[in-house]
């Protein structure tokens, strides 16, 4: 089996807050993860590489710094790692990277093709089945327990609200995985001298033979018109006293706003 | 909007650099380079001591412009499953008629697998026009069929805006449909506007789970697509006078590479869609125990609710994940909010801030959770539910 599993490097979001007066982010020291969910993407390939065999191929769109994020998936299975860095890749939204992903991955090949459920800065959800598209391929999306993998054929479990569907496809196929899958292992001794040795395979546009007009900011079909800080919600109230007094102001408030 | 950097400006002092939170600067040549991952979030431009970094007000002109003015109308995607509509197609069709108003043009829904009766009913909900397609090939949801008929439609109709719910229905096929068209995508917006000068559309969404909001334009593209989240836009007004037009559509040449081969659902009687329950009542670690959800379904029982959880309480393995409120489980919007337990960790802020009301339950009175509640009540949630849920039953003649 050949696998690729999307990553991206993310800042970790509980640690980002805006300044109201400035309405800039303020960030001091937020240490950059890899997104939770591409954790349990790689593992999925991992575990399906270490069953059947073949190659788990890492694969991410960011500045020269992603590296850090293509070396630690290494040191936790994955056997090659490709970067795409370029100037022309800046500004991409999720069609833009959806297109450039694709691109790379119809040069790697893959039988299956892994995506977080979404990304944690972000939290689009659209760039795995964006990318799907871009290859012509099927995808099936918030995958949570995979039955069975032979050669071209896939039966999967995908999660809805109300309970999950079975869902079979051919390869090859991009999914798309929520926590539920699996746990992901941490880095191990073996993995973490590999994650030193391996040469990381640097892709730009012409690698990838991508139509320049596709790319980055020119390519995106949406733009960011400004960002501002949430409006935060006036009329809290602590209520204080006893349990039986709390309960009965509770009860008060809920009957006036006529909830009860 | 886009940044740059001044290069006859920079000193190459990488102040900016670690202002980032996207890592999106780094030195070429001396100077900072603003590279892909930028996200427009302007904080760089705070701190740069030479204003080498400026921010481009309009955005590089497109080479794909399109006759942008052929494309006309507000479509809404009406989600069924089971035949019945989702009630968040109620809700697009309700912001659906105000842009549509706005821009002097007719609101369509779209319908796939259901029959004429429903479509009736989207027509009272406020729709002048139903595309129905009652073919039963599309009665269950499949990814390959449904992003190649709606793509089809909107190429032949050419509507300006089309809008989904961000259920897991949409936000699976409809990325496939914006990649194919060529078009902009905004999942989960919580405010959509017509921008007054270019009649286009401004939508609005969360960033960074929620610590920031985005306005987005998807100005040189159609049509301008976005996902709205269940209970976030009010319902139309219902209407059974309302008439409209319903134009059947067919599904022939729809081919699919995935199958569904079974559909189980995991909801005990208690646990109703957390996107569509009006009231939610959530448990945490403070539970201390299993038996503490007990408490929590009782109260849910009386006030007609689901039951949620923190990720705490997921992992102790109190209740599954598909209860799981937060960063990494679901972002809900009930009218009611009870957080029991909860110390209100901001992962799990994210997934539930915008509820109408907030009720916080917790032992602690420095705990987070009261810094987003409308009502805190700072106790043991062992003696305040037990009481609550007798005087509600009370108040109810329960
Ligand atoms: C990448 C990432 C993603 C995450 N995603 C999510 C997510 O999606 N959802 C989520 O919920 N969390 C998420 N988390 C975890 C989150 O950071 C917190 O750890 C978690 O929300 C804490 O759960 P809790 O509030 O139940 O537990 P705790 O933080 O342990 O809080 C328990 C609370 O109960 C109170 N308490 C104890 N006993 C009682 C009593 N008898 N009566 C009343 N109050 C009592 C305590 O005062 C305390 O405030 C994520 C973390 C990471 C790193
Ligand atoms: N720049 C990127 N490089 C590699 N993979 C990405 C990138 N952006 C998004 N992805 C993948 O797409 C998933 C969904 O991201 P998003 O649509 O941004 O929420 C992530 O979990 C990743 O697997």
């Amino acid at each position: 089996m050949k696998i690729i599993v999307c990553i991206k490097q993310v800042p970790d979001t509980a640690e980002v807050r805006i300044n109201p007066e400035t309405n800039t982010l303020v960030r001091e020291g937020v240490p950059s993860i890899i997104n939770p969910f591409d954790l349990h993407a790689l593992e999925a390939g991992v575990l399906i590489k270490e069953t059947m065999g073949g190659k788990v191929t890492v694969l991410t769109m960011g500045p020269p710094q992603a590296e850090n994020a293509l070396r630690e998936a290494v040191s936790m299975g994955a056997d090659e790692a490709v970067l795409l860095s370029d100037r022309a890749f800046a500004g991409s939204d999720t069609w833009a990277t959806a297109y450039t992903l694709a691109a790379a991955i119809k040069k790697i090949g893959a039988d299956i093709i892994f995506c977080g459920k979404q990304a944690i800065d972000g939290d689009t959800a659209q760039v795995g089945p964006e990318t799907a598209e871009f290859l012509n391929i099927p995808h099936i999306a918030y995958v949570r327990k995979i039955e069975e993998v032979k050669e071209g054929y896939i039966r999967v479990q995908r999660l809805m609200d109300d309970g999950y569907d079975i869902v079979e496809s051919s390869l090859p196929v991009l999914l798309t995985v929520v926590k539920e899958l699996n746990v992901p292992r941490l880095p191990s001794l073996k993995g973490k001298m590999a994650a030193k040795k391996t040469v990381i395979t640097k892709m730009g546009p012409s690698e990838i033979e991508a139509d320049e007009n596709s790319l980055g900011l020119n390519g995106s079909p949406t733009k960011v018109k400004n960002i501002f800080a949430p409006q935060s919600k006036s009329g809290r109230m602590m209520i204080d006293g006893a349990p039986e007094e709390q309960v009965s102001v509770l009860i008060e408030e809920l009957r006036g706003l006529k909830c009860i | 909007m886009y940044i740059i950097v001044k290069p006859d400006k920079c000193s190459g002092c990488e102040t900016c650099i670690a202002s980032c939170p996207y890592d999106a600067i780094s030195i070429s040549s001396g100077v900072a380079f603003i590279n892909e991952y930028c996200q427009l979030c302007k904080a760089c431009l705070a701190v740069c001591p030479e204003n080498a970094i400026v921010e481009i007000e309009d955005t590089p002109s497109s080479t794909h412009t399109l006759p942008l003015t052929d494309f006309k109308g507000v479509w809404v995607f009406a989600e069924q499953r089971g035949g019945k509509t989702a009630s968040v197609s109620h809700e697009l069709l309700g912001i659906g008629r105000k842009l549509s108003s706005e821009l002097q043009t007719d609101l369509s829904a779209v319908l796939f697998g259901a029959g004429d009766s429903e479509a009736d009913e989207l027509i009272k909900w406020g729709a002048d026009k139903v595309y129905l397609c009652t073919d039963t090939i599309l009665a269950d949801f499949n990814d390959d069929t449904y992003s190649g008929l709606l793509s089809k439609l909107i190429s032949e109709y050419k509507p300006a805006i089309v809008l989904a719910g961000a259920t897991p229905v949409s936000r699976s096929f409809i990325p496939r449909v914006a990649a194919k068209l060529k078009t902009g995508l905004t999942a989960d917006c919580t405010s959509l506007e017509i921008d007054k000068k270019t009649k286009n559309l401004l939508q609005i969404r969360p960033a960074f789970g929620g610590n920031i909001m985005a306005a987005i334009l998807c100005p040189d593209y159609r049509p301008q697509m976005a996902t709205v989240r269940p209970r976030v836009m009010k319902k139309g007004e219902y209407d059974t006078g309302r008439t409209g037009e319903i134009i059947h559509v067919s599904a022939d040449n729809l081919i699919s590479r995935t199958k569904v081969l079974d559909t189980i659902k995991e909801v005990s009687e208690l646990t109703v869609n957390l996107h569509e329950a009006d009231v939610i009542v959530a448990g945490g670690r403070g539970l201390g125990d299993v038996k503490g959800f007990k408490l929590l379904e009782e109260l849910a029982a009386v006030m007609g609710g689901a039951i949620g959880a923190s990720r705490a309480a997921v992992d102790e393995g109190w209740i599954p994940y598909s209860h799981q409120v937060g960063q990494t489980g679901k972002t809900v919007c009930p009218k009611i909010y009870f957080a029991c337990g909860i110390s209100g960790a901001v992962q799990h802020l994210v997934g539930m801030q915008s509820s109408d009301i907030i009720i916080a339950i917790n032992k602690n009175p420095e705990a987070p959770i009261f810094s987003v509640a409308t009502y805190g009540i700072v106790g043991d949630l062992y003696k305040i539910l037990p009481l609550l849920i007798k005087k509600i039953k009370e108040a109810k003649g329960l």
